[in-house]
C-alpha cells in the first residue's frame, strides 16, 4: 500500500465526493454509507490493550495489502501524524473526529480518489465508508458491499446468527450500516418549514441533524439525514428508506420553498445573498463559522439564479479549503487563529474573483 | 453565551431534532460542536444507550436487582454491566451472549427488533462461544509472549489459526458452501480433532459462569 500520504499535495484539490456533481446536487451535497465491523479474535476496542491494538492494526493491514485492487490505497498511520494533518483528514471527512482525537495505534486506508476509506481501531475495529457527490446511495451501497466482501475474505468478522454483525455499541448491531445524506436546505429554513418537515420524519426511524440551529448568530442550512435503526431491517431496506423515501420528499419540499421564494420576488432574499457575497469578497478577516454561513447563502443564490458568475463546485471547494487545517496546508505553515482569519479572507477574495 | 460543556464561547448552535421530547437546542464551542457533529452517534451513543437502558431498566428492574446486574462481569473481556451502562460500549462479541437477557430489552428499545435480517458473511465464526475462544486464545498467546515462553506462544498461535480455519469452514458449509481463506494467514497447521478438544476445554468455564452473576464474580 502507499504509505506516502502527503496532505500538502492534496490540499489544493477536493475529494471526489465534493465535486458538486451527481443527482440533485443543487440540494444534496453528498451521500455517505458506512459499515461497522469487528474482528472475531479481538475484544472490542474498549477492552483492547495497546498491544492488542497494535496487533490488530498490523493484522488488518497485512491482510488488506493482499487484496487485489487495494495496493494503491494510502495507508496512513494516525498515531505518527501531526495534529494538523489529522484535522486535515477530518475536514475532508476521510476520518472521524473520534479517530483523530484518539490515542494509541490507529490508522486509515484511503482510496486515491478519496471515494472510500477504512478506519482501523475506531469505536469498532473497522469502519468502512464510501462517499459520493450528490444523491447516489445505490452505487455507494454496491461499492461498500463489494469492499466488505473483499475484507470478509481476508478477515474473520465477529458475527452472530441472530444479532448479525456485532458492534461495540448496540445502536449499530445487525447490519452495522449507517446511510447518511447531507442536504442544503436554505429554502425550508427561510420559509420556516424546516421543523415541520423534520417532525414528520421522526416517526419513520430517520435521524435528522441540523448543523446550525435557528436562534443562532449564524443561521444554518445544512442538515444530515440518516437511518436510526440498524437491526431488523436489511441493508437494502435502509438504503431505500433514506434514498428513495425520505430524501426525495425533503428535496421536493425544498424545491417548493425555493419556487415560492422566487415567485415572491423577495427583496429580502436578494439582499441576503448580496450581503453574503459582499462580506465574502470584501472582509479583511473572517472566521470559519462566518465563512460557512455566508457561503451557504451564496450557494443558495447560485441555485436560485441570483448569482451567475460563481460555480457550485467553487463554493463546495471553498467550504473545505477555508477550514483551519486546509488553510494551513495551502498556506504551507502553522498559523494562529487571528492570522488564519486574515488569510481566509484573502483566500476567499482570490477565489471569488474580487481580489483587491 | 458559553458552551454547554466548557468555558469557551458558544459559536455553534445546533438543533438536534432526533430527541423524543422534540427539538433540542445546544450551544457549543467549536471543539465540542465538531466532536458532536463528527460522531455519527450524535447525542452520543452513551447518551442514547443509557437513555434507552434507563427506560427498559426502570420498568423492569428493582434497585437491588440493578445493583446485582451492575456487578455481572463478562468472563471473556471482564467488562461489568455497570461499565457498559455508563459508557454505552460493550467489551467483546461474547457480551451479546453473556448479557443476552439484559440486552434484549435494550435492543428492542433502540431498534424495535432483535433479529438481524440482511447481509451475512460468507465465512464467519458461527458460534458466539467460539468467538470467545478466539479472544481467550489470543490473550493466552499474548501472556505467553509476555513471559517469553515462545514455545507455548507458538502452540497457542497454531490453535488460534486452526480454530479460525475451522470456524470459517463451519460457516461456509452453513451458508454458500464456498470457503475462501487467505492461504498464508489461515494455513492448516493441526488436525481438527485436536482443535475441537481445545475449543471444548476453553468452553467449559464460560458455560458454568453463564449460570448467574455470582459465578462471574470469581
Amino acid at each position: 500500500m502507499n504509505t506516502t500520504f502527503d496532505p500538502a499535495s492534496l490540499a489544493g484539490q477536493t475529494g471526489n465526493w465534493l465535486r458538486g456533481t451527481g443527482a440533485e446536487s443543487d440540494i444534496v451535497i453528498s451521500s455517505r454509507i458506512r459499515l461497522a465491523r469487528n474482528l472475531a479474535d479481538f475484544p472490542f476496542i474498549r477492552r483492547c490493550t495497546e498491544e492488542d491494538r497494535v496487533n490488530l492494526q498490523r493484522t488488518v493491514v497485512q491482510r488488506i495489502e493482499k487484496i487485489a485492487g487495494w495496493q494503491n490505497d494510502y495507508l496512513v498511520d494516525l498515531d505518527s501524524l501531526s495534529e494538523v494533518d489529522r484535522l486535515f483528514l477530518v475536514e475532508r471527512q476521510l476520518i472521524s473526529r473520534e479517530l483523530a482525537d484518539g490515542d494509541g495505534a490507529r490508522a486509515v486506508t484511503i482510496d486515491p480518489e478519496e471515494r472510500h476509506s477504512v478506519m482501523i481501531n475506531e469505536e469498532d475495529h473497522l469502519r468502512i465508508q464510501v462517499m459520493r457527490s450528490g444523491l447516489d446511495l445505490d452505487s455507494a451501497w454496491q461499492t461498500i458491499s463489494r469492499l466488505d466482501d473483499q475484507l470478509e475474505q481476508a478477515i474473520l468478522y465477529a458475527y452472530h446468527p441472530h444479532y448479525g454483525y456485532l458492534t461495540a455499541c448496540p445502536t449499530n448491531v445487525g447490519t452495522g450500516l449507517r446511510v447518511s445524506v447531507m442536504l442544503h436546505l436554505p429554502g425550508l429554513v427561510i420559509t420556516r418549514q424546516i421543523d415541520k418537515v423534520f417532525r414528520s420524519m421522526r416517526r419513520i426511524n430517520v435521524t435528522v441533524r441540523g448543523l446550525y440551529g435557528e436562534g443562532s448568530q449564524y443561521t444554518g442550512d445544512f442538515y444530515q439525514v440518516s437511518n436510526q435503526v440498524t437491526l431488523g431491517r436489511s441493508e437494502d431496506e435502509l438504503v431505500q428508506l433514506v434514498g428513495n423515501n425520505v430524501v426525495p420528499r425533503i428535496i421536493e419540499y425544498e424545491r417548493k420553498a425555493r419556487s415560492f421564494l422566487i415567485e415572491k420576488g423577495s427583496q429580502d432574499l436578494l439582499d441576503d445573498v448580496s450581503r453574503a457575497m459582499g462580506i465574502l469578497t470584501m472582509a479583511k478577516k473572517i472566521t470559519s463559522e462566518e465563512t460557512m454561513h455566508y457561503l451557504s447563502k451564496v450557494r443558495m443564490g447560485i441555485n436560485l439564479g441570483l448569482v451567475d458568475d460563481v460555480e457550485i463546485a467553487t463554493i463546495n471547494k471553498l467550504f473545505i479549503h477555508t477550514q483551519p487545517a486546509h488553510l494551513q496546508k495551502i498556506h504551507g505553515g502553522t498559523m494562529a487563529t487571528a492570522d488564519r482569519n486574515v488569510r481566509r479572507a484573502d483566500y476567499l477574495q482570490q477565489h471569488l474573483g474580487y481580489s483587491v | 453565551m458559553k458552551c454547554q460543556h466548557c468555558e469557551k464561547p458558544a459559536t455553534f448552535h445546533i438543533t438536534d431534532l432526533t430527541g423524543d421530547s422534540g427539538p433540542q437546542i445546544m450551544h457549543l464551542c467549536e471543539q465540542h460542536a465538531r466532536s458532536f457533529l463528527s460522531s455519527d452517534k450524535s447525542t452520543g451513543a452513551a447518551a442514547s444507550v443509557s437513555g434507552a437502558l434507563a427506560k427498559s431498566l426502570n420498568l423492569e428492574t428493582a434497585k437491588e436487582e440493578l445493583a446485582e446486574l451492575d456487578q455481572k462481569e463478562c468472563p471473556v473481556c471482564g467488562i461489568t454491566f455497570y461499565e457498559f451502562r455508563n459508557t454505552g460500549r460493550l467489551g467483546c462479541s461474547y457480551d451479546y451472549e453473556y448479557f443476552q437477557s439484559d440486552l434484549e430489552p435494550l435492543l428492542t428499545n433502540i431498534h424495535d427488533n432483535t433479529k438481524h435480517v440482511g447481509k451475512r458473511p460468507a465465512r464467519a465464526s458461527a458460534l458466539a462461544d467460539s468467538q470467545a475462544n478466539l479472544i481467550q486464545l489470543r490473550r493466552e498467546m499474548e501472556s505467553a509472549i509476555g513471559e517469553e515462553d515462545y514455545e507455548r506462544a507458538g502452540k497457542v498461535r497454531d490453535q488460534l489459526r486452526d480454530l479460525e480455519t475451522q470456524l470459517s469452514q463451519v460457516a461456509a458449509e452453513q451458508t454458500t458452501g464456498q470457503m475462501v481463506a487467505d492461504p498464508e494467514d489461515l494455513q492448516q497447521t493441526g488436525d481438527s480433532q485436536k482443535t475441537g478438544e481445545a475449543s471444548r476445554a476453553a468452553n467449559s468455564p464460560q458455560s458454568s459462569d453463564d449460570d448467574g452473576p455470582a459465578g462471574s464474580e470469581t
